[in-house]
Parts: structure tokens; sequence; C-alpha cells
């Protein structure tokens, strides 16, 4: 027996070394990695250099942590800022968690991180929690995404959709089960859905627009609040559809194509690029996406400091990571929101009620509910 | 060889020492001892009381009855216009995954244990049995992986049918992750028949087929069937593998290729916070957990009845 035991503790040993090696790497960061920074893409877009390429002067002595939870649409952004932003200031310990905007805001609402990634406005119900516990937060859009519908490449038959056939597909009662249901030219094949669970604010987002607030999206769909589960689920089925926000299908456009929707004023089908969404023009699926701070946060200066750096770089990250960077104003206000800690949120009337429209109407001081 | 007794000092009768100290470091001993087993019978209470209770809560809700969640064969909880709880569209996905893993791992697992227990030459032994050892250590997140990334692109060369996410895949997957398992718990059951029954098939001319098939199985039958239920419990209590590769669309079906949820997959999507705490969904993981319980305690439980009712008993 004692014979067996050697190569045994030896592998054992092997495993081990190699784990604490890995973690040296990787652990210092992120819980989870993924290939976010796309410096061609950036090169071309932005066309300006930026403080990201100029000399970096390292700062050892600010130190700490900041604990970044929600959005997985937001994830990429906030792990680009967090990876850039470690390394001039190594010492902290920034950790991105993507566990769907309504699984941060749980842990925001009671104070349990500093930061929630949003892909949608916080609700009433959250906004209330947040009171109810004392916790106060600065609302910082950060960039546009373009909710992204999207279908296998093989998948050439579906050339556009208009809002009415994406009812017929995911309501309840739109009452398709193939392709051919759709649109009789289509092919006779059952339709297979990817989608964001219910806790992500893509699907909320979705879902209001689709569903609006009386209908109910159909079941038996796969949900994973984790996209790359839906980017290959999609990629890996001729008749599948799903969606969710446009950096996950610009990293995949080789696995992946996207369907233009057809504009319901214009009546012209477009596809989500930089262009369309920032114009507007791809409606009715653009949006702002937000990253809530805990106004208490604000006095470590490691968060502090970073969130700063954030929304400095946010025009770039959000190009970087294949979103579209806000007009310039916007942020101008976000910053200044954040310099004088201004709390509460622009997307909730005093009575509770949502508000609508574009982010240039609604982000302004005088929305502001406390 | 001559054992010194006289540096004892009970033995001299020299040095008579109370024996109150050893007396109280013997209880105190036995106190941490006992408290250390009361400890993990009592997290077991508590984690099945814990089960239950909130399993019962979810009961407790007008949207769900009990009947309906034990015979239906609808799962959405989270989306349709209707919430439905039927919890076969979970257990269907469940079976489909354990049957497949145990087609795989039941077979091999017993003639990889023959093999190592009747035929392997000691050396051999000696890097066969570590390397499937080694395989029991990999952690089954790496198997989840293996069987998105290897096994399903291997099925679909096959077959078209096959979705990403696929019964077959996850199945294959947890079959391997069971085969060292199986083949070293009947490797156990083979090696505990007496050299002797061996020995006098031998001298009856018996090869060393006949002495392993009919023989030397037959004596283990009761440890390989009870092998083999353990087994069985490992698979439908595995959660990882299945994941990551079997899919999160409950429904009810037998068709290998198709995406599946099984029941532990539900509790994976849950426990990860997709829902709110108080949610209705979020109180049904503690229902499909409690059944989850139930299955797995039948199977370990008849396990050991097996085990100890049906085992010969050589002198």
């Amino acid at each position: 027996m004692a014979r067996h035991w050697k190569p045994a503790c030896l592998f054992a040993a092997m495993v081990c070394g190699l784990t604490i090696l890995a973690g040296c790497d990787s652990g210092t960061t992120v819980q989870q990695t993924a290939t976010i920074n796309k410096p061609d893409d950036a090169a071309v877009s932005s066309g300006e250099s930026t403080n990201t390429s100029a000399p970096v002067t390292v700062n050892t002595e600010l130190t700490g942590s900041i604990d970044i939870d929600g959005s997985s649409t937001v994830y990429p952004i906030s792990e680009a800022a967090s990876a850039s932003f470690i390394k001039q200031f190594p010492g902290v310990r920034p950790t991105v968690g993507k566990s769907g905007t309504g699984g941060g805001f749980k842990r925001f609402v009671t104070g349990e991180i500093d930061i929630s990634d949003a892909s949608r406005p916080i609700t009433a119900e959250e906004f209330q929690a947040c009171k109810k516990n004392g916790v106060g937060f600065i609302e910082l859009p950060i960039a546009y995404d373009g909710l992204t519908i999207v279908v296998n490449p093989e998948n050439v038959f579906c050339k556009s959709l208009t809002v009415d056939q994406l009812k017929q597909i995911f309501l309840a009662d739109g009452g398709v089960k193939t392709w051919k249901d759709v649109d009789p030219s289509w092919p006779d094949k059952e339709i297979k859905f990817f989608v964001p669970g219910t806790d992500s604010g893509t699907f909320d987002y979705f879902k209001e627009v689709v569903a609006g607030k009386t209908g109910s999206i159909r079941g038996g769909m796969s949900t994973s609040e984790e996209d790359n589960v839906l980017v290959n689920g999609v990629a890996g089925d001729k008749f599948a559809i799903g969606f969710f926000g446009v950096a996950y299908f610009e990293q995949n456009t080789d696995k992946l194509r996207a369907v233009p929707v057809v504009n319901p004023e214009s009546g012209e089908p477009v596809m989500p690029t930089t262009n369309t969404i920032e114009d507007g023009s791809y409606a009715p699926f653009s949006r702002p996406l937000f990253i809530y701070l805990n106004s208490k946060s604000v006095n470590k200066p490691q968060v502090e400091r970073f969130i700063q750096y954030y929304l400095e770089q946010a025009p770039e990250l959000a190009r970087q990571t294949g979103y579209v960077a806000l007009p310039e104003s916007i942020y101008e206000q976000a910053r200044n929101n954040f310099l004088d800690e201004v709390t509460g949120t622009h997307w909730l009337t005093a009575e509770m009620e949502k508000r609508g429209g574009p982010v240039t109407e609604v982000f302004v001081p005088e929305n502001l509910s406390k | 060889m001559a054992i010194d007794t006289t540096v004892s000092p009970y033995r001299t009768g020299v040095r008579f020492r109370s024996l109150r100290g050893t007396y109280v470091r013997e209880w105190f001993v036995r106190a941490l001892l006992g408290g250390c087993s009361a400890l993990s019978v009592l997290t077991t209470v508590g984690i099945v009381s814990v089960l239950f209770f909130e399993a019962y809560r979810f009961f407790e809700a007008p949207e769900v009855t009990f009947w309906g969640f034990i015979t239906g064969t609808q799962w959405n909880p989270l989306m349709g216009a209707e919430k439905t709880f039927g919890v076969w569209a979970l257990v269907s996905g469940t079976l489909i995954v354990s049957l497949i893993a145990m087609l795989f791992a039941l077979p091999l697992g017993l003639v990889t244990a023959i093999y190592l227990s009747e035929y392997a030459h000691p050396r051999v032994r000696a890097i066969l049995k570590p390397a499937l050892e080694v395989l029991a250590g990999i952690p089954s997140v790496v198997y989840g992986f293996f069987a998105l990334t290897v096994i399903t692109p291997m099925l679909k060369i096959f077959s078209d049918g096959f979705s990403t996410y696929n019964a077959t895949a996850a199945g294959l997957a947890v079959g391997i992750l069971c085969i060292p398992i199986v083949s070293s718990l009947v490797e156990d059951a083979l090696r505990a028949v007496p050299q002797s029954l061996r020995d006098g098939a031998y001298g009856l001319g018996a090869t060393r087929f006949e002495v392993s098939i009919r023989v030397v199985v037959p004596a283990a039958l009761s440890g390989i069937i009870s092998a083999f239920l353990l087994a069985i419990s490992r698979a439908v209590g595995e959660t990882m593998i299945v994941a990551l590769a079997a899919g999160s669309r409950p429904h009810l079906t037998l068709d290998p290729r198709e995406d599946t949820q099984t029941m532990t997959g539900w509790m994976v999507q849950m426990a990860l916070g997709d829902v709110s705490s108080f949610d209705l969904a979020y109180l049904s993981m503690y229902a499909v957990a409690a059944l989850l319980f139930v299955i797995t305690m039948v199977l370990t439980v008849s396990g050991n009845i097996v085990r100890s009712r049906y085992r010969e008993v050589y002198q």
C-alpha cells in the first residue's frame, strides 16, 4: 500500500504547486477573467491617445480592497477599469463579480459591496431597501449598450426582426414554436432559446420593451447569468436565438450573427453599431449602463481614487470593451455628482414611478429623487 | 528481544502516583472525542431540519400543492404566464444523466476491478491503482469543462442532433468521475473473498476467467451491489458537471441529445443569486433538495442493507 502513495503524493504536490502559482497570477484582481481588451478595435474607433498609453506612475501606497458585483453586461467595463487601475495602484485589490444586476443590488442594499454594476436603473423596491438600511448611493451612467439579438451564423433566413415578431417569439402567449410560425418562408424547426436569467438587468430591460408591464415572457428557455454560456449555446445550435449586451457579440462575431431590429418609427432594420446606438436609431434596444456607488465607500481612499479613474476613463473603456461612450455632458454631470456626493436616483420620480427617455433628458439635477 | 521493564514506575513499585490526573485527562479526552462526533451528527441534523423546514414553507405557498410538485411535468418558476412547479422536469434530467453515467461507469468499473484484483501482475497494479486514484482526485469542475469542450464536440462529429449543452456529454463525464469509485469499492469486495475459494476452483481445473466470473464475483456480489448503489447516489448528487455541461432548460425529456436541467443544476442556478431570497423559486430549491436527499438516502441505506444482509461469511 505504501508504494502507491508515492506517485499520488507527488501528483498532489504538483497540483498544489500549480494552484499556488496560478493563485499568484489571477487571484489578485478578479474572480473571473475574460479577454476584454481589444487594442486594435480601440485604436480604430478612438483615434486619439489617452492616459492608458501614457507612461504610468506607479503608486504602491494606496492599498485596500474594492468590492464590485452586479450586471454581467457591465462586467467587461468594470473589469477593464480595475485591470488598468491596478497597473497604477498595485496595492489595491478590486474584485469584480457578475451575479446579475438584481444579484448585485441584493448585496448593495445591505451595504455589503462598494459598487453595484447595473444594466438597468435601480428599481423602486431596491431604492426603498437602500433607504431602510441607511445606504446612500451615487448614480453614475457610464456607457450605452445596444441589447443585441443574436442567432447562429448558419441561420441565413432571419434577415431582420420587428418588435412584433420578437413579441411572437418571446411572449408566453406568442403561440410560436418553430421559425416557420414566425414567418412562413422560414424553416419548420423548433426555436431554441438562450437568454439571461431573470435576475439580470438585460432580461428586465428586454421584458419591459417586449412584454410591457402586463405581458409575460415564455417559459422553457435556457437561462444563465453567465453570458458566455449563452454565446456557446447559440453558437452551437443552428436554430437558436438569444440576446445580451453588444460587447458579448463584439467579442464573438465569428460565432454569432446579430439580427438587425426594425426601428418602430422609421421601419428600417438597424444593426447595433456605435453610430446607431449613439444616435438612438437602434431602437428600442439602446440603453444606458450604470454603476452605483455606496456613498459611505467614498470615504475609502482606494474606492474614491478608483471612481475618479473610472469616470475619467469611461469613454475609452466603453469603446475598448465594445460599448458606446455617452455624450461628454453626461460624464461631466456624473463627475460633478461624484465630487459633490449627490445621492439618489434620476430614473425614479418622487412617487417611485419609473422615468423613461434618453439619458440626456433623464440624467439632469431636476429629476433627482433622494 | 528482552524487554527492559525496570524503567516502568508501576512495575518497580517505588513511585506510586495518584491516578486522579489520569482520570481527569481520560475524561477530558473522552469528552473531546465525543464532542467532535456529536458535532458532525448535529450538523447533519441541522442541515436536514433546515432542508425540510424550508421545503415546508415552500409547500405552504398557495401556488404550490404537494401533489402537483410530485406529479407535475412542467417546471417554470421564473418565466411564463403561469408559474408551475412540476418536479418531473428536473427529475427526468437527473435520471437521464445518471443513467448514461451508470451505463458507462458500472461495467467499466466492474471490469477494471476484476482485472486489478484477479488478473493484474502486482507491478501493473502498482501503477494502475494510483492512476485511478488520481482520476478520483480531479475536481469535478474540470470534468465539467472536459465534457463541454471535448466530449460535446466529439459527439457532434457523430450526430448533428446534439445540442451544445446535452445530457450525454454530462452523463459520460459523470461516468468517468464514478469509475474510480466503482472500481476501488468493487476491488475491495473482490479481494475480501478468501483465497481458499479460488484455490479450490483452480484445483478443480477452472480457468482464471471461470474463477473470476463463477466464483469470486458471486461470492462478492453483496459488496459489488452496494458499491453500485453508492456510485448511483454519487451520480445523482453530482452538481458541477451538470451545471456546466447539461444546460439549464428544465423540461421532461429522455432524449439524451437535448439540453436538460437536473435537480442539482437547478439548485446551483438558484443558489448563485438568480432570484430574491424571498421568492418562491428560491424556496423551491429546498423542496428539490429535500427530494434529492430522500433519493440518495434510500440508495445509501439500501446499499448498507444489501451489504449486511446478503454478505457471504467465510470463516
